[in-house]
């Protein structure tokens, strides 16, 4: 086989022919993808509704501390079906690949993604391959589709947040967007830095399953962190929460002071912020906690029906002030 | 986080806060005792931190001129963005500088319409950028006070070392106590003290500032970036204020010595020639610029790159002269947040992370609410 990718990679022919067998079909293998047929006819579905998602995958680096670009993939897609309520199914996987790319890269992200899908019990189950000319695209991207089912009598949304609900997320903020950007060329930092990336429907199920009922609305808080979440949270109602409440590891909050960023808004591929009932608070965080991915999972503030519309921040020294909308920062691509 | 947490405590904060209401209480006066805090680090991390609201209505904190984009005047940023659109020029300067307007569009516009424009961090990584590029004439656009201008100094005398010929520099770097006292002279903000400009006085010295309270009776607290650095300096100044005994007082000791950093000093002595310059909202201030020396005359590019430029204009309606002089706060000015905001910035208070205007949008909505309605209803 050749060592990198080829514009005869995308033609259909030969090359084509082998970079799906010996790449895609080898580390995904399942029985619908080994078919090879143009679409993967799936079995029936258990008893629900239909959730459908897609999101497109263009970080660099496409290695970082703690995961890479297919881990990402999968995980994104996996993690947008959960916060809908859905269990998650069946993914495809559309790579678009540059003209020149070490054959090695390749296989690693698909080794990746394949592990990734595994441990989340998902299957892909379809894809696609292009190839453009060097210099058209930057490596590697991927985009990724999923099919989950929301099970029935589970219905989540902001059009359900009442005021007293409480805000909780399962873990410290930031730390994706940061490792990420740490290895950016540029700025030459050193940090022990890991990104959060992981599928989090397992941690998803068990907190539906210990509160029937009483979890009103859920949300990774990916691009534009935390403060992006709640904004897209506020139409009806208003949000408060506490800055000393929220997790910020240490290495996180130094580079953002260094950086001049504010972790609220810094990407998170691995936190859901939930918005349960008050009177299922501590049942929903002894669940949380007792996951592996909601160790340090926080309640960080409330809903009200005062300032609607707006997320405000309450400082530890009793200042307030409103979290807006990020207004277009200069951030690099981080997913 | 060591050194940083040390200077938020909150519970100290609230101490402080508390003595600082007393001791103004205790003076009386009929409007609050006016601070003006010079540096837009200070104003970033006031708005940022709620300080503001806390101490209202006792004290009233009044941005002025330092944030290095905004002063910029449009002259000087029309004649890099033409510089900019030279043919094979490379022009690298900081990134907040690149979003600003001119009389007529940006330098990100610049770089839309095919200008090569690079955001650096830091000279050297525009000295690298000459290094890899030989055939390329490099020019880093230099904005900033007494802080970043030695930086600027050391890569350009490191382009000499490595006998580099393609860099130059557009020195737009400014020197701050000549627009103090250009405030205090117009005379149209009533100040009772000044937060002296912590980074700035790293470099030029507390004593820098010794001239407020011999020439203008007024005190000056230079101070650090933290809450308690500004809390403690605002705490000096009450106390000055109260007193009527005005001196500088340095609350930033741990960064600050009356007498400076020596060796940047001379770095500038060495580079720079100290001349007339043109701010945003003052005009020409004498003695207020830092302008290449004829030693470097070579390395200029005012000199090596004439650009002709029309003269420039002012976004209509822009009030950020009048806020950059501190004789208004940012929700006085019509356009903010009716049509100046962060996403579409008329001004440069509005673009720079420095920027007052845009402090007071990211951080204190809830203010301007408030302030919003009382002008309303007292019809002011």
């Amino acid at each position: 086989m050749e060592e990198q990718i080829l514009l005869a990679h995308g033609s259909g022919g030969v090359l084509t022919h082998e970079l799906i067998r010996d790449v895609f079909v080898r580390h995904f293998s399942n029985p619908w993808l080994d078919d090879l047929g143009d679409a993967a006819v799936l079995a029936a579905l258990p008893p629900g509704r239909l959730a459908l998602t897609t999101d497109s995958y263009v970080v660099q680096p496409l290695f970082f501390p703690g995961g890479d670009i297919g881990k990402l993939a999968v995980c994104g897609t996996v993690n947008d079906l959960a916060v809908a309520g859905a269990r998650p199914l069946y993914l495809t996987a559309g790579f678009i690949l540059e003209e020149g790319l070490p054959l090695e890269t390749l296989t690693r992200v698909v080794v990746s993604m394949a592990e990734t899908a595994r441990a989340a019990g998902v299957a892909i189950v379809t894809g696609d391959t292009k190839v453009v000319e060097h210099g058209a695209a930057d490596g590697l991207f991927i985009n990724t589709a999923g099919v989950g089912i929301v099970p029935p009598g589970v219905a989540l949304g902001p059009a359900r947040l009442q005021p007293g609900d409480a805000l909780l997320i399962n873990g410290p903020v930031g730390d994706h967007g940061l490792a990420v950007m740490l290895q950016r060329e540029g700025l030459r930092f050193q940090s022990t830095l890991q990104s959060d990336v992981a599928p989090l429907h397992g941690l998803i199920a068990a907190l539906l399953d210990a509160v029937p009922g009483q979890v009103r609305c859920l949300r990774d808080a990916t691009r534009g962190g935390l403060a992006s979440v709640l904004n897209e949270w506020v139409s009806q109602i208003g949000i408060e929460i506490e800055e000393a409440a929220i997790p910020v590891r240490e290495e996180v909050r130094a580079a953002c002071e260094f950086l001049g960023l504010d972790p609220l808004y810094v990407a998170n591929e691995g936190k859901v912020v939930v918005a349960v009932a008050a009177e299922a608070v501590d049942a929903a965080l002894s669940v949380l906690r007792a996951h592996p991915l909601g160790r340090d999972a926080a309640r960080i503030g409330r809903v009200t029906s005062e300032h609607a519309g707006r997320v405000v921040l309450r400082t530890p020294y009793g200042a307030r002030r409103i979290i807006p909308m990020l207004t277009g920062a200069p951030l690099p691509r981080i997913c | 986080m060591k050194y940083i947490d040390e200077f938020r405590d909150p519970a100290l904060a609230r101490n402080v806060i508390a003595q600082i209401q007393h001791d103004a209480a205790a003076r009386g006066g009929a409007r609050p005792i006016r601070l003006m805090e010079f540096c837009g680090g200070h104003t970033h991390a006031i708005s940022r931190f709620g300080l503001r609201e806390l101490l209202a209505p006792a004290i009233e904190l009044r941005s002025g001129p330092g944030c290095p984009v905004c002063v910029t005047a449009s002259a000087d940023l029309d004649r890099a963005i033409a510089l900019a659109d030279a043919p094979g020029v490379i022009l690298a300067t900081f990134g907040d500088m690149v979003r600003v307007p001119g009389s007529a569009g940006t330098l990100y516009d610049a770089r839309g319409r095919g200008a090569d424009v690079r955001i650096v961090y830091s000279p050297l990584d525009a000295l690298e950028i000459a290094r890899r590029n030989p055939q390329r004439p490099v020019v880093f656009l230099g904005v900033g006070f007494e802080t970043t201008a030695p930086g600027i100094a050391a890569a350009l005398l490191q382009a000499e070392a490595e006998a580099l010929p393609n860099f130059s520099v557009l020195s737009l770097h400014k020197l701050t106590p000549p627009a103090m006292r250009a405030i205090l002279d117009a005379g149209e903000v009533a100040l009772d003290g000044i937060i002296g400009p912590g980074h700035v006085s790293a470099v030029s010295g507390s004593a820098a500032w010794d001239f407020l309270p011999r020439e203008y009776a007024i005190p000056c607290a230079v101070a650090g970036f933290e809450p308690l650095d500004i809390l403690s300096a605002i705490g000096a100044l009450v106390q000055a204020v109260v007193e009527g005994k005005p001196a500088v007082i340095n609350t930033y000791a741990r960064g600050v010595r009356p007498e400076g950093n020596r060796v940047a000093q001379q770095l500038l002595a060495q580079v720079f020639a100290v001349g007339p310059a043109d701010w945003r909202g003052f005009g020409a201030i004498p003695a207020s610029g830092l302008a290449l020396c004829e030693t470097f005359a070579h390395r200029n590019a005012a000199l090596r790159f004439p650009v002709a430029v029309t003269p420039a204009r002012e976004p209509p309606g822009c009030r950020c002269g009048d806020v950059l002089r501190g004789v208004i706060a940012p929700p006085e000015c019509a356009l903010f947040r009716r049509v100046c905001s962060p996403r579409n910035p008329t001004g440069p208070c509005m673009v720079s992370a420095e920027g007052a205007c845009a402090a007071y949008f990211q951080f204190e909505r809830l203010d301007v609410e408030t302030f919003e309605r009382s002008n309303v209803s007292t019809g002011a």
